[in-house]
């Protein structure tokens, strides 16, 4: 059973590296948008899959770390991904600070509070808060990130970065996933008041998967201004949030490979079929209420996870 | 001070369609225990259907600008109270005995199929409505001028709304609605139709949504097929600063933002207006989540 996940991963890296080399620019394109979702994704699946709290706000996180790498790079010059770390920090510390308060608000309350949350940002930025956001434009002249002194530029160079983050992303939050941390979410989720019977502190862990996501998507942010050099406020609008949350429904939510797979139907799907461009999301919105009726898991539905208890003399890390 | 009136009567007007929409969130989490996200989408198909309406049976010709408007109202309310019923049979009774947030997530898409469905067929462009619809006159009321849409909206919010607290407070579908909302089990054994005050909810709402979209047409002017979002979010925070769940609540909550938002725009920054409505919410939620008149939403951790 591993075995045969291990191959599949193994087959698609294969594929996924020989991509650019067959794809024309514009597919690789499509393909670099469908792995910063897909990361965007994951993130959000921390919050939504794993912790169950609703957040309908992702993408003002993913615009904090953009605005964050956008303006220390274009006042102070500091290569861009440098900035990594720090746009994973401000993102991280803004969600900690307006999820605190709200942490204890039932699901649809604190779904309510994230749309606010996210309107706040996007009208803030658009409103030149303190001056830096440079408004309704936004920021350009962004510089392109450097690896060694090698500049990425072309889509294919994105490509290899955005992937290669990817599965760095998929192979950390399938640690996560396994570890003390991701069995207590698991636990919380399914039964909130057994979990703290258990001893364990729902508040401080919902928190935890809160800031950890928000972060994640906040060095996405640092990607995406890199990528496109100028970034505006109309790219972190209310409709990447909900396109964020409808693929990691779709997909499998709690599941990485349904995120995954989620990431490409709803990225990927739509370049396919040019012609329905414009009904996708009402697409999208029939798919969500018709796989609540029909499937509740998303496509690719997380599989209960069986652990084995540790050997009484060896407490040996339970494999899933 | 003229200023200040002018805002005042400015907000109530606003207050007025907000607590008009605001009702619908609030009767059907009564009875539920569901935010219906799609009833911001609902308030904008009352708006378009009202503008078809307009265009395509000259009502204001036939029967005069009052009762032209009037008809137009009650067509536009008819028609969208039928949308919301059939959301309700196909989106959300499915779901009735579902964990609520699978409930949510249905609402969600819902809403994003609405919205889209109207920017397919009206398209993505705003529409405007008739300007001549109702006579340009400016009513002086002590000492202040006021344009004749403002009292007639302020007017029509404040009939409907008194009409549905009577039907809630004094009749007997009325009283089976309130207690379906209090105890669906008991209700039920009291030989209460819990689907049919269901659905009762899901046409009254959607009803009100619905005309308040075409007063927003006729007060501003031009709609959006997005506009259902901040609509639906302000009436939201309506509803939850009355205490969701609680009908006088979402009048008064409704009425309450209303004023703040132009008191905000006109004499803090008109910038900030849209986000005036969002603070309110979440510092009513982290500091009473109750509302100013309802139930307990936090849960204990």
């Amino acid at each position: 059973m591993m075995d045969r996940t291990k191959y599949l991963y193994l087959a698609g890296t294969v594929v996924l590296a020989a991509a650019p080399a067959v794809l024309n620019t514009y597919w690789v394109d499509v393909l670099n948008n469908v792995g910063m979702y897909a990361i965007l994704g994951l993130s959000l699946n921390l919050i939504v899959g794993h912790a169950g709290l609703f957040n309908l706000g992702h993408a003002a996180f993913y615009a904090i770390g953009a605005y964050t790498a956008a303006i220390l790079n274009s006042h102070f010059h500091i290569p861009v991904l440098w900035l990594l770390p720090l746009s994973a920090l401000t993102a991280g510390l803004f969600a900690l600070m307006i999820a605190r308060p709200i942490i204890h608000l039932r699901g649809d309350y604190l779904c309510i509070v994230t749309i606010g949350v996210g309107e706040i940002v996007r009208i803030a930025l658009i409103n030149n808060v303190f001056g830096i956001t440079g408004g309704a434009n936004g920021i350009f002249g962004i510089d392109r990130p450097q690896i060694f002194g090698w500049v990425i530029r072309r889509p294919q160079e994105f490509y290899y970065l955005i992937w290669l983050f990817l599965m760095v992303t998929v192979f950390l939050f399938q640690r996560l996933e396994n570890s003390r941390f991701g069995r207590a979410l698991n636990y919380l989720r399914e039964d909130e008041t057994a979990a703290e019977g258990s001893g364990i502190h729902t508040a401080h862990y919902k928190l935890m998967a809160f800031v950890i996501g928000a972060a994640w998507a906040g060095m996405v942010g640092n990607i995406f201004a890199a990528k496109m050099t100028i970034i505006s406020p109309e790219s972190f609008s209310f409709w990447e949030s909900v396109l964020m949350f409808t693929l990691v429904i779709l997909g499998g939510s709690g599941s990485i490979p349904g995120v995954l797979l989620g990431a490409l139907l709803i990225i990927g799907l739509p370049e396919l079929f040019r012609g329905f461009a414009n009904a996708r999301m009402a697409i999208f919105g029939v798919a969500m209420v018709a796989m609540m009726i029909f499937r509740t898991g998303g496509i690719l539905p997380a599989r209960p996870r069986t652990y084995r208890l540790p050997q009484p003399a060896a407490a040996v890390e339970a494999k899933p | 001070m003229e200023q200040f009136f002018q805002q005042l009567t400015n907000g109530l007007a606003v207050g007025g369609i907000y607590a008009l929409i605001a009702l619908g969130y609030t009767m059907v989490y009564g009875v539920l225990k569901l935010i219906n996200f799609a009833h911001g989408d609902l308030f904008t198909i009352g708006a378009y259907l009202g503008l078809t309406l307009l265009t395509s049976l000259s009502l204001t010709d036939r029967l005069g600008p009052f009762w032209g408007v009037v008809a137009l109202a009650a067509m536009a309310m008819g028609l969208v109270a039928l949308v919301g019923a059939l959301l309700e049979r196909v989106a959300y009774r499915p779901l009735r005995e579902s964990p609520r947030l699978s409930a949510v997530v249905s609402a969600l898409g819902a809403s994003i199929f609405l919205s889209n469905a109207v920017m397919l067929i009206y398209g993505a462009r705003f529409h405007v409505y008739p300007q001549d619809l109702l006579p340009k006159i400016t009513l002086d009321l002590f000492g202040l001028q006021l344009p004749l849409v403002r009292v007639l909206i302020l007017a029509a919010s404040l009939v409907m709304m008194t009409a549905l607290y009577l039907f809630i407070q004094k009749t007997r579908i009325g009283t089976a609605i309130r207690a379906a909302a209090i105890d669906q089990g008991a209700a039920r054994l009291m030989g209460i139709d819990v689907d049919r005050v269901i659905l009762l909810v899901f046409l009254i709402g959607p009803a009100l949504g619905g005309v308040a979209g075409v007063m927003v047409g006729i007060y501003y002017g031009q709609i959006n097929f997005t506009m259902g979002w901040t609509y639906g979010l302000k009436a939201f925070t309506a509803a939850i600063l009355g205490g969701i769940g609680n009908i006088p609540g979402a009048m008064v909550g409704g009425l309450l933002l209303g004023v703040i938002e132009a008191m905000g725009a006109a004499y803090i920054s008109i910038a900030w207006k849209d986000a005036i409505a969002f603070c309110i919410l979440i510092a009513i939620l982290i500091v009473r989540p109750t509302g100013l008149l309802g139930e307990r939403v936090a849960e204990k951790v």
